[in-house]
């Protein structure tokens, strides 16, 4: 028994690095992201910056300091948290390909999964660390102090990726009943993007909006992690959204899983 | 073979065109969902500058009315711009495969062919949102209903979707040397869209500089908007600059030329 969870240990950290490896191929490709994202930032940073200045200083529980660094960490983390760029599973499940996923002795979302954790990873040491450091030299973005909050805010990163992923892993899941899913996925892009604290923080929406988007996983994915670095929640503040985060991932898993689990049911592929 | 005449080519691009759209049509739910898609982007937009008043009573000098006039001008030049040639952002991909090489040996232009190679009629659906908000800004910021008023606006319509249709073409330019760094040109095509949507007084004196004389997305909906509501603007930022919005237009389209020519004579053949 032990044996067979070694090996699927093993198969899932080659498939992470699997991912690392594919994504880390084209690096002129990482340069022009982060030159957007640079860009995008100097750009979000003043107009946030302005918009809490005209508040009188501090804003939804950001101040100066905070705001800058919930821009420019979310500039940073955009590429490591995939919102709903993802499509592998939609496109193996028109092709047929995804009767090869079942056939592995592999949970199918936890395959796909350990690949993006490593897309992830990439992104997050060549998308992520330049644009901080950018940030701190720059902008003069303050910096967690103490290592618990580093810490947190790792764990908080890490429980996004996987919150993010498994959303549009279920997403894609639909495919499996559902043929032209494009109106889904035009609907999700725009929600996971609003909700999830890509554009303004979720703190600043209106109250019922704010309690829309507490009842979705999306500000699991972004918000949580840059509540975390920013400072804007410390303590058992953080520990709490982490916790939320936490609750997010395991549903999502769960699902992802059952779906996963009919979808193969009602999969029907041709030929032979 | 000679030289098609000109009426000859321009039958020829009024039949291309006519095949594109009737193409798009014949899809009805596909065409319904992208349709839907490009509203609910333009709808997302809106909620962003409307989370933002609804926090601060004035950004950058620009109150809620103010900044919706902004916003509605933008936008539709923006949605104008990206209906009639957003589609050259394929140019990557048709270098990378050598597909372009057939739009070479046609005996028509190679970016005429592009521009007519699709026509993105779902962009009618965020072109929708800018023009009803344009409307209702119109006569919420009290803009006097002069012909000099209108004669600004129309410049400025006209204007603004030459700006942007010259940055998307300078980026189409430039793909046939990043190739794989196609992400660059997002800076300054979606950046300088993004960078419009606002008031430049949000801005430091640097980027605003950059986004007015470099990039030049004030003039587009800013200044135009500053003069037609009679708001002083401040350093850098001129009610007056709106009347010189065609030249700004002039100088993105002699780099468009510039850029565009470069890139397809810089091009050596996909080798087929």
């Amino acid at each position: 028994m032990s044996a067979t969870l070694s090996h699927q240990v093993r198969s899932l950290w080659l498939l992470a690095r699997a991912g690392f490896r594919r994504h880390s191929t084209y690096r002129l490709a990482l340069a022009a992201g982060l030159t957007t994202n640079a860009v995008f930032g100097l750009l979000r940073g003043s107009i946030l910056g302005a918009v809490v200045a005209s508040a009188g200083g501090t804003l939804g529980g950001y101040d100066a300091g905070q705001v800058t660094a919930y821009v420019w960490w979310g500039q940073a983390l955009l590429g490591a948290i995939g919102l709903a760029g993802w499509s592998e599973l939609r496109d193996r499940v028109r092709s047929g390909d995804v009767a090869i996923d079942f056939l592995r002795p592999l949970s199918v979302p936890l395959g796909y999964l350990a690949g993006d954790l490593g897309r992830a990873a990439v992104n997050l040491l060549g998308r992520g660390l330049p644009m901080i450091v950018l940030a701190v030299l720059v902008f003069r973005m303050p910096l967690p102090t103490d290592p618990v909050t580093w810490l947190l805010g790792f764990v908080a990163i890490l429980v996004g990726v996987v919150v993010a992923f498994l959303g549009t892993y279920l997403l894609n899941a639909t495919c499996f009943w559902v043929v032209e899913s494009r109106g889904l996925q035009v609907c999700y892009l725009v929600a996971s993007g609003f909700l999830s604290g890509l554009y303004l923080p979720v703190h600043w929406f209106p109250e019922w909006l704010l309690l829309l988007a507490r009842c979705t996983p999306f500000p699991s994915t972004l918000q949580a992690p840059l509540d975390v670095l920013s400072g804007r929640v410390s303590g058992a503040a953080a520990v709490t959204t982490v916790v939320i985060q936490l609750s997010w991932a395991t549903t999502l898993f769960v699902a992802a899983q059952v779906v996963t689990a009919l979808g193969r049911r009602h999969l029907e592929v041709q030929g032979g | 073979m000679a030289e098609p005449t000109r009426g000859g080519s321009l039958a020829a691009y009024r039949t291309i065109l006519r095949a594109r759209m009737r193409a798009q049509a014949s899809y009805r739910i596909s065409f319904a969902t992208d349709l839907l898609g490009t509203l609910l982007v333009g709808l997302t937009e809106l909620a962003e500058v409307w989370v933002i008043y609804h926090n601060v009573p004035l950004l950058g000098g620009l109150d809620f009315a103010a900044a919706l006039l902004v916003f509605g001008v933008t936008n539709i030049c923006f949605a104008a711009a990206d209906l009639v040639v957003g589609h050259l952002d394929t140019v990557p991909s048709l270098v990378r495969a050598g597909t372009i090489d057939a739009f070479y040996v046609r005996p028509l232009s190679l970016l005429g062919q592009l521009v007519t190679s699709d026509i993105s009629l779902r962009r009618i659906g965020r072109l929708t949102v800018g023009i009803v908000v344009l409307a209702i800004a119109w006569s919420a910021a009290g803009v006097a209903p002069t012909l000099t008023n209108a004669t600004l606006l129309g410049l400025a319509l006209v204007s603004g979707t030459a700006i942007f249709a010259g940055l998307f073409t300078i980026a189409a330019g430039l793909q046939f040397f990043l190739i794989d760094g196609r992400e660059f040109t997002n800076s300054f095509v979606y950046g300088g869209s993004y960078a419009a949507q606002q008031s430049s007084l949000v801005y430091p004196p640097p980027v605003r500089v950059l986004f007015t004389f470099v990039v030049p997305s004030a003039f587009v909906g800013y200044l135009p908007a500053i003069a037609l509501i009679g708001l002083p603007g401040g350093p850098i930022a001129d009610p007056a600059w709106a009347w010189w919005s065609p030249l700004a237009a002039l100088a993105v389209w002699v780099a468009a030329a510039l850029a565009w020519r470069s890139g397809t004579t810089h091009y050596q053949g996909g080798g087929g």
